[in-house]
C-alpha cells in the first residue's frame, strides 16, 4: 500500500473537519490523493479507505461511479473535450476527430510519451462559447481546428 | 430589462467581499435580521418563488415543511451540480460572484432555521472551487458567516463539497447520499428531506439560482420582485441559450419571455441566416419543440401546455443542418453514460436506444426500430425510482413525434443525410 503525503493527510483533515461524520470526506480525500498522484490506482484509493476509516471495496466503489477520478494512468495533459448536444452542434466531433489525428491516439487512449490523455466529456457548462474543451483545469472556448493546434503547441 | 441577477457581470473583482460589499452586497442581511426569520419566510412565500433547479417547486412551501420540524442542526444545500446538459447559468456565481451565492444562503438559512450549509459543487468547475473557498474565508472573516453573525443569535457555517462528475448527483436525494460519502443514489421518499435529509437532519436543498433571488426579494420587497416576470412563475431568470446561434450565450430576462424572443432578439437569430428546425427549451431532458412552438412563453405553464418543460432554461437550438436523429441518439448516449444502473428498465432501456439509434444514423436501422423505440420508452416511463429515466425518452418520444419523417428517411436511404456518423465511445 502507498503512503499518503503529509500534506495531503493535512488536507484530507481539513476537509473531514467540515463534516459531523468524517465519511462525507471520503470525495475531498480522493481528489487530494489524486491531486498527489496524479491517478487513484486500487492501493491508493486503499489507503484513501483507510485514512477516512471505510472499507475498501466502498472507496474503490465510490471512484468508480465518477467520472473525474481516474482510475486509469493518464497523460500529462488530460484534453478533455465535450460532445454533448450544444458542442457537437457547433462542429464538436470533427475537433475530437482533429485531435485524435493529431495526437495519434484514439479517445480514451493516452500518448506513447505520456503527454496527452484525450477524452470524450458530458457537458462542461461552457454552452455559450461552444465547442469547449477542458485540459487540467483550464477552459479552452470557440474552439477550431487551429486553435486546438496552437493550445497543444503551447503545452511543454 | 435592468439586470438584477447578473447585474455585476461585468464588475471587476466583485469577487472580493470589500468590492462585492461596495457594491450593494450583504444589505439583505441587515434588512432579514430586522424582519426577523418569520417574515422573511413570509416574504419569499408571497412573492411566489420557485426552485429555478428543473422541477420548480415553490421555494416557500418547501422551506416552511422544514421549519416545522422540531429538529437540529437543520441544514440548507446549495445545488450547484449544474448538470443538465446544455445549462450553463449558476457558472457565473460559482466562479464570479460567489458572494451573490453565499449572501442568498444566509438569508435563506435565517428564514429555515439553518445552522449548517454546503455548497454541492460539480467536480467540472475547478476554479469555482477556489473562487468559493476563498470567498466563504472572506464571509467568516467579515462575521457574514461563523457565530453570532452581525451580532446577532443567528450562527451558520457553510463549505463547499466538491462532486466528481456524475449527473444523478445533482438529483437532491442523491445529492445528500453523496454528501455523506455515499454513491450518490436516489433515496426513495418518504422520509421526506423536510425531516430525514443530510445526516438524517431536516434539509433544504435549493438551485443555486433559487438562493440568488432570496436576497433581492428581501431586498426590494415580494411586490417588486414579482412583479417581473409571469404570474406562474414569476422573477427574473438567467437563460442560458445555446446552438446555432448568432449570440449564444447568457441572459437574464423576465420569466415568460417567448422562445421567439429568446432566440431572435436575443439570440440573434439562426445562426448563418439559416432556417430554425428544432429547439429544447429546458435541457437535454426536456421534449424538444419546433418552429411552430416560438410564441409560447418560457414559463411552467406554458411549457407543460405544449408538451414539453422549462427545467433548467437552458435553450438549445438546432438549425435546418443539425440532424434530429444524431442529436436524439447524442442525448441518449449521455442517459446511458449517467443512469447510476439501479432500475433495469433505465440501464438496460438506455443502452438499448443507443444502440438503435446509432444503427439508425449510421445506414443499419430497420423498419421495426421507432416501434421498439417507443416500446421501450413506455416501460421506462413509470417503472424507474428517479426522474432520470423519465428524462431520458423525452428526446426520443418529441424526436419521434415531431421529426418521424428524418427517422424513416435514414432508415429508408440506409445512413445519414447529413453525412454524419454515431460513434462509439472508448
Ligand atoms: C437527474 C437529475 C439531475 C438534477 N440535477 C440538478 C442540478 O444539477 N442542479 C439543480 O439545481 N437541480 C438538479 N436537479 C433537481 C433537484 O433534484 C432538485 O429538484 C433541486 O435542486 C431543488 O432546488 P430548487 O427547488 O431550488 O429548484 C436534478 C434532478 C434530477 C432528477
Ligand atoms: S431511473 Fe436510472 S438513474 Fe434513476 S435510480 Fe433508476 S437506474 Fe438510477
Amino acid at each position: 500500500m502507498v503512503t499518503l503525503s503529509e500534506n495531503t493527510l493535512q488536507e484530507i483533515e481539513k476537509a473531514a473537519s467540515k463534516y459531523v461524520d468524517r465519511k462525507s470526506a471520503l470525495m475531498a480525500a480522493l481528489w487530494a490523493a489524486q491531486a498527489e498522484f496524479g491517478q487513484l490506482s486500487p492501493d491508493v484509493i486503499e489507503a484513501v479507505a483507510e485514512v477516512i476509516g471505510v472499507s475498501n471495496a466502498k472507496a474503490q466503489g465510490l471512484a468508480t461511479y465518477h467520472s473525474l477520478y481516474w482510475k486509469k494512468s493518464v497523460g500529462k495533459y488530460v484534453v478533455m473535450l465535450c460532445t454533448n448536444i450544444a458542442c457537437t452542434l457547433m462542429g464538436a466531433e470533427t475537433l475530437l476527430e482533429h485531435l485524435e489525428k493529431k495526437l495519434g491516439i484514439h479517445e480514451g487512449e493516452t500518448t506513447p510519451d505520456g503527454m496527452f490523455t484525450l477524452q470524450e466529456v458530458e457537458c462542461i457548462g461552457s454552452c455559450g462559447n461552444a465547442p469547449a474543451m477542458v485540459i487540467n483545469e483550464t477552459f479552452y472556448y470557440d474552439l477550431t481546428a487551429e486553435k486546438i493546434d496552437g493550445i497543444l503547441g503551447s503545452l511543454k | 430589462m435592468e439586470k438584477i441577477l447578473l447585474k455585476n457581470a461585468d464588475v471587476p473583482n466583485i469577487n472580493d467581499i470589500d468590492v462585492y460589499i461596495a457594491n450593494g452586497g450583504y444589505k439583505s442581511l441587515d434588512k432579514a435580521f430586522q424582519m426577523g426569520s418569520t417574515a422573511v419566510l413570509e416574504e419569499v412565500k408571497r412573492s411566489g418563488l420557485r426552485g429555478r433547479g428543473g422541477a420548480w417547486f415553490p421555494a416557500g412551501m418547501k422551506w416552511q415543511f422544514c421549519v416545522e420540524v422540531n429538529k437540529f442542526p437543520k441544514y440548507l444545500i446549495a445545488n450547484a451540480d449544474e448538470g443538465e446538459p446544455a445549462t450553463f447559468k449558476d457558472r457565473p456565481f460559482l466562479e464570479k460572484d460567489p458572494h451573490q451565492l453565499i449572501e442568498g444562503m444566509i438569508v435563506s438559512a435565517y428564514a429555515i432555521g439553518a445552522s449548517k450549509g454546503y455548497i454541492y459543487l460539480r467536480g467540472e468547475y475547478p476554479q469555482g472551487y477556489k473562487v468559493l473557498n476563498a470567498a466563504i474565508d472572506q464571509a467568516y472573516k467579515k462575521n457574514m458567516l461563523g457565530n453570532n453573525i452581525k451580532g446577532t443569535d443567528f450562527s451558520f457555517d457553510l463549505a463547499v463539497h466538491r462532486g466528481a462528475g456524475a449527473y444523478i448527483c445533482g438529483e437532491a436525494s442523491a445529492l445528500i447520499e453523496s454528501l455523506e460519502g455515499k454513491r450518490g443514489q436516489f433515496r426513495v421518499r418518504p422520509p421526506y428531506m423536510a425531516t430525514h435529509g443530510a445526516f438524517g437532519m431536516p434539509t433544504v436543498v435549493n438551485n443555486v439560482e433559487t438562493l440568488v433571488n432570496v436576497s433581492h426579494i428581501i431586498n426590494g420587497g415580494a411586490d417588486w420582485w414579482s412583479s417581473i416576470g409571469s404570474k406562474d412563475s414569476p422573477g427574473p431568470k438567467v437563460f442560458g441559450i445555446s446552438g446555432h446561434l448568432q449570440r449564444p450565450g447568457l441572459y437574464e430576462l423576465p420569466m415568460g419571455v417567448t422562445l421567439r424572443e429568446l432566440i431572435y432578439e436575443h439570440g440573434g437569430g439562426i445562426k448563418d441566416g439559416k432556417e430554425l428546425k428544432a429547439v429544447i427549451p429546458g435541457g437535454v431532458s426536456t421534449a424538444m419543440l419546433t418552429p411552430e412552438h416560438l410564441d409560447i412563453k418560457m414559463d411552467v405553464k406554458s411549457l407543460q401546455s405544449a408538451g414539453s418543460a422549462i427545467g433548467s432554461g437552458a435553450t438549445t437550438v438546432m438549425s435546418e443542418d443539425a440532424c434530429v436523429v444524431h442529436m436524439v441518439w447524442r442525448a441518449m448516449a449521455f442517459f446511458y453514460h449517467e443512469s447510476c444502473g439501479r432500475c433495469t428498465p433505465c440501464r438496460e432501456g438506455t443502452d438499448w436506444m443507443v444502440k438503435i439509434l446509432a444503427r439508425i444514423e449510421n445506414g443499419e436501422g430497420r423498419t421495426e426500430d421507432l416501434k421498439i423505440l417507443e416500446d421501450v420508452c413506455h416501460t421506462i416511463h413509470n417503472n424507474c425510482f428517479c426522474p432520470l429515466g423519465e428524462g431520458a425518452v423525452n428526446p426520443v418520444l418529441s424526436g419521434l413525434k415531431y421529426f418521424r419523417q428524418d427517422f424513416e428517411e435514414h432508415i429508408r436511404t440506409r445512413g445519414c443525410p447529413k453525412g454524419l456518423r454515431a460513434r462509439a465511445r472508448h
